[in-house]
């Protein structure tokens, strides 16, 4: 059977991982290679590095990081931030990452999920969605959920899938930060709207909030950053709690 | 020992090699008929699309090669998937190694089926030592029915092979360098097939 994922998210600024406390037996939480290990050993199911830095070198820093994870983590990871051509993608494939992940980019120019498809398969591009509910329903939003536009996250979401990407990573702008749960109406809308598999983001503060994801939100998978780095639940327990209550895990 | 990973440019290898490497083997990456022939194990990797991964094959005369091969052969992923007669996706002809056809999931499942699954009914030496019900990493849209060839099988929308395998040939679905300590001990196996 299928098992649903858990996924830490990990956000890295010039090669280093940003948010986190050192948790025991960890030389340097900064360190994305021991982080993305010690997670992995924890259970994570999958590990995504989001690049928020801005340099010039940033390419060249993070294919260099990316090839240190694949050669270090035994389980699959994306990653993203910034990524907006074919030659982006190609480098961070060749150098092991498993899936990238695109988000304005992809807005800006939809013909480039076509692409990356036709190039590399639909199983290594994920298409990452900031939304915000709003008087006129759910729109997408930019940069880091920084830039309001008017595009209907739905039609949106459809028009992903219908390009061929193999997953969307849906953040809830309004429910990002405030750890009072996902935003599980609008992912199961979701999930009734496409047919790939959804990461559920933003949100998660409780067990019973993944929990929640799964059932009612009807996610594929569950993706949550602070309550791992600053461990307030150890990935360990959460899935132990989740196969407890009838949601297929790997344990 | 020498293990020559078949290089025709089908999808990201770089993984292969660092399992490999996590194990203490160094693999090569190898189009040359010759060098492919004289390896004590061969791994034939693939991610992408079908028929123009089969069109690389064909193109460096790789395709009338590999079922030629008479050590150990690991297909994964789309190499399985290729090891086949036939795959629904760019309706391709396969190498005809493992007698079935290759189709895509129907759609009352999410299509690509991604996430870790379980390997069940496991009869084959390169899952020696790992337990039924193991999980793996898997992510495919087209997937393997059961036939005789099945050597272990998971579920998604019906059951599938998960692995096959017909003499010196082993196909695995799922994706051995990413499936932590169990692909890993699957891929000890694999090498342990020489000595």
């Amino acid at each position: 059977m299928l098992t649903k994922r858990i996924i830490p998210c990990l956000d890295i600024l010039n090669g280093r991982t940003v948010k986190g406390v050192n948790f025991v037996g960890l030389r340097d939480a900064g360190d994305p290679v021991e982080l993305g290990r010690y997670y992995a050993a924890e259970g994570a199911d999958e590990l995504v590095f989001l690049d928020i830095s801005a340099t010039e070198e940033k390419r060249k820093t993070l294919a260099a990081l990316v090839r240190h994870i694949a050669a270090e983590v035994d389980i699959p990871f994306t990653v993203g931030g910034g990524i907006s051509s074919v030659e982006d993608v190609d480098i961070l494939l060749k150098n092991g990452a498993d899936k990238v992940s695109i988000n304005s980019s992809a807005v800006r120019r939809p013909e480039l999920i076509s692409e990356l498809v036709g190039k590399f398969g639909s199983q290594c591009i994920v298409v990452a969605i900031d939304a915000k509910e709003g008087k006129e329903g759910w729109k997408v939003h930019l940069v880091g959920g920084k830039v309001a536009t008017d595009i209907d996250f739905f039609s949106w979401a459809e028009e992903v899938a219908e390009r061929g990407a193999g997953e969307i990573l849906f953040t809830s702008m309004d429910h990002d930060g405030t750890k009072a749960g996902f935003a599980n109406e609008t992912l199961a809308k979701l999930s009734e709207r496409v047919n790939i598999p959804i990461i559920a983001s933003g949100g998660a503060g409780t067990m019973s909030h993944f929990k929640d994801a799964f059932h009612s939100g009807k996610a594929d998978a569950a993706l949550a950053a602070s309550v791992f780095h600053f461990k307030e639940m150890q990935i360990r327990d959460l899935k132990k709690y989740l196969k407890k209550e009838g949601i297929p895990m790997r344990i | 020992m020498k293990i020559v990973l078949i290089n025709y440019g089908a999808g990201n290898i770089q993984s292969i090699l660092f399992a490999l490497e996590r194990l203490n083997v160094q693999a090569v990456l190898s189009d040359d008929p010759e060098e492919i022939r004289s390896a004590d194990l061969v791994i034939f990797p693939g991610v992408g699309e079908a028929s123009s991964a089969m069109a690389k094959l064909q193109a460096s005369s790789l395709d009338t090669l590999i079922e030629t091969l008479k050590q150990p052969v690991l297909g994964i992923c789309l190499g399985m998937q290729l090891m086949c007669n036939h795959s629904e996706e760019g309706n391709t002809k396969g190498l005809g190694i493992f007698d079935t056809s290759v189709l895509r999931f129907p759609e009352n499942v999410k299509v690509p089926q991604i996430g870790w699954n379980t390997i069940n009914e496991l009869r084959s030496p390169l899952f020696n030592g790992i337990k039924e019900g193991s999980h793996v990493y898997t992510v495919h849209s087209y997937y393997a029915p059961l036939c005789k060839d099945t050597s272990a099988v998971s579920d998604y929308a019906e059951p599938y092979s998960a692995a096959l395998q017909r003499d010196n040939f082993y196909g695995l679905q799922f994706h051995p360098e990413k499936s932590s300590a169990v692909g890993s001990k699957i891929l000890s196996n694999f090498l342990n097939m020489v000595s």
